[in-house]
């Protein structure tokens, strides 16, 4: 087979088209590259619909830990104790099973059983407790100035929070929040590890990775090439997000910008 | 039982690797931070590569890698006359000798080769963000310390050993306390190790038992047995939070930092 054909056999592997059967033996450094290729379909379906929805909830949680009443307050603070202060891996595990029993009982809950729909609601969860962390960090750090000139021209309630406080609170928020969708994205390969069963083996990169590690016990060929895929992936959020970030501060003379300095760090 | 030996074989994970991670990180920031040029990129590399790349994989690289280079050193050293390739396809074949633990070993050695092995690798992977931190901790404890240090007559290395290391952990501790929480959320990726940690025993106890293999027949309570874990991870959390902020107070005194001044203000 050559490599041509590979490709049109396998790039489509991970959502189920093309060949069923996965290569068992004779593995070729392109089959490795088009099946953890199409794994990363996965990864990048995850990331980026974690990230959108997460980002909506983010807001509206950091707001409502901003606020000075309790029945805001208590419940944005609990949530985001709870998603940080445990492991995703557990919280995988723990949704996994609840949706599972929960099937038992209502089975409106069956589509939440598959990796599509379950990990993403906890991974859209998850993020949205650790960006609502930042969103209220950047919250607590508006400069005075800035609101107190909002009330100066009568602005209140919805213009004022779209016009004043929200763009500085993204402005703000903005480096710390291109960490976290880096570790979004390397946090999407715990999916198929933890409980949710990846069917008719559609998994995602990490997934086929550790297939051919396996099969081959040589763990010096695949993992490097997930970890390019990865570092490319990691460039391509750093590039959009500097552009959003380039867009954010468009007011700003450019010598003045601060450029986005990266530091990714860790999984949770 | 063996549930609750498990919470044990995870707080002694801890307790082990966080000093071996600790001086792994020593050393790669004192390495990036030497003056010969070679070394200096070893610890740069070190920092770089670990942190870009999702550290599950290397959970699962480095298992494999390592106890394959160990074997192949074993190997090398005690089987000299073997004349026949060690990589035969999709195997990895090396003499009997060289296996490691010895196939006729009992089942604790085993065990503990497992576990040492994944100490190991936590401690690789964490070293390198530990590394990251000391180096920033390094670099922020005031110059005209060393300068002035090096102006009584010190040399290079009594002004590194008395000024910068005990001055640079109230700078670091910031970093290292959040290290400490992600460590402690790393704990449950034993699993993916091979080690019987909680994770594994919370999946075969919680599983569906019926009355003919044991006396305590049950439905599927997985869900309550990674509840369970969520909990006594946010426990852990909650007290790691609080210590480390009694010990943040205690470093801070007499230190030329914002809160260091607090204090003094406070206590005059």
């Amino acid at each position: 087979m050559t490599c041509y054909e590979t490709i049109a056999t396998y790039a489509f592997r991970s959502i189920g088209y093309g060949e069923r059967l996965l290569p068992r033996s004779d593995f070729t450094l392109c089959q490795q590259f088009t099946l953890i290729g199409s794994g990363m379909i996965w990864n990048i379906y995850f990331g980026v619909l974690a990230l959108l929805i997460g980002f909506c909830i983010a807001t509206l949680v950091a707001m409502g830990k901003a606020n000075p009443s309790p029945y805001a307050r208590k419940p944005a603070e609990w949530f985001i104790f709870v998603f940080r202060g445990s492991p995703l891996f557990i919280q995988f595990f723990f949704a996994y099973f609840l949706f599972l029993s929960l099937k038992g009982v209502y089975p409106i809950f069956s589509p939440l059983t598959s990796a599509t729909f379950g990990a993403l609601v906890v991974l859209v969860l998850n993020t949205s407790a650790y960006t609502a962390e930042i969103f209220y960090g950047a919250l607590q750090s508006i400069p005075k100035g800035d609101t107190e000139a909002a009330d100066a021209y009568g602005m209140t309630g919805w213009p004022r929070f779209k016009r004043v406080i929200w763009p500085t609170m993204l402005r703000l928020a903005w480096p710390a929040y291109t960490n976290e969708a880096i570790f979004l994205f390397h946090a999407t390969t715990l999916v198929f590890f933890a409980g949710f069963p990846a069917f008719q083996q559609r998994g995602d990169a990490l997934y086929y990775a550790s297939y051919f590690a396996d099969k081959t016990f040589n763990p010096f060929i695949p993992y490097p090439i997930l970890a390019g895929y990865f570092i490319l992936m990691t460039l391509c959020v750093i590039g959009i997000f500097g552009l959003i970030n380039a867009r954010l501060n468009r007011h700003l003379p450019s010598a003045n910008r601060k450029r986005l300095r990266i530091r990714p760090q860790i999984i949770r | 039982m063996n549930m609750y030996w498990a919470f044990g074989t995870v707080l002694t994970l801890l307790a082990i690797t966080a000093p071996i991670a600790l001086a792994f990180g020593f050393g790669g920031a004192t390495a990036a931070r030497s003056n010969l040029a070679p070394l200096r990129w070893i610890g740069k590399a070190y920092m770089a590569i670990v942190r870009g790349i999702p550290d599950i994989v290397f959970f699962l690289f480095f298992v494999i890698a390592l106890d394959q280079a160990i074997e192949y050193v074993r190997h090398k050293i005690k089987c000299p006359d073997w004349d026949q390739p060690i990589r035969q396809g999709s195997d990895f074949v090396v003499c009997q000798a060289a296996k490691l633990p010895l196939g006729n070993d009992p089942q604790w050695m085993h065990e503990v080769y497992g576990f040492s092995l994944a100490v190991l690798t936590f401690a690789i992977v964490f070293g390198a963000f530990a590394a990251n931190v000391l180096f920033g901790a390094m670099r922020a404890v005031p110059h005209a310390q060393i300068e002035t240090a090096e102006a009584y007559g010190m040399t290079h290395r009594q002004s590194f050993w008395r000024i910068v290391v005990p001055q640079m952990w109230v700078y670091a501790l910031p970093g290292l306390s959040n290290l400490w929480m992600v460590l402690i959320k790393a704990t449950p990726l034993l699993f993916l190790l091979g080690v019987e940690d909680i994770v594994y025993w919370a999946r075969e106890m919680g599983g569906s038992k019926t009355p003919n293999f044991t006396d305590y027949p049950h439905a599927d309570w997985r869900m309550w047995y990674f509840g369970a874990l969520l909990v006594f991870y946010l426990c852990f959390t909650k007290v790691s939070e609080v210590v480390l902020d009694r010990i943040m107070v205690k470093l801070t005194r007499g230190q030329a930092t914002a809160a260091g001044e607090a204090q003094r203000k406070a206590a005059v």
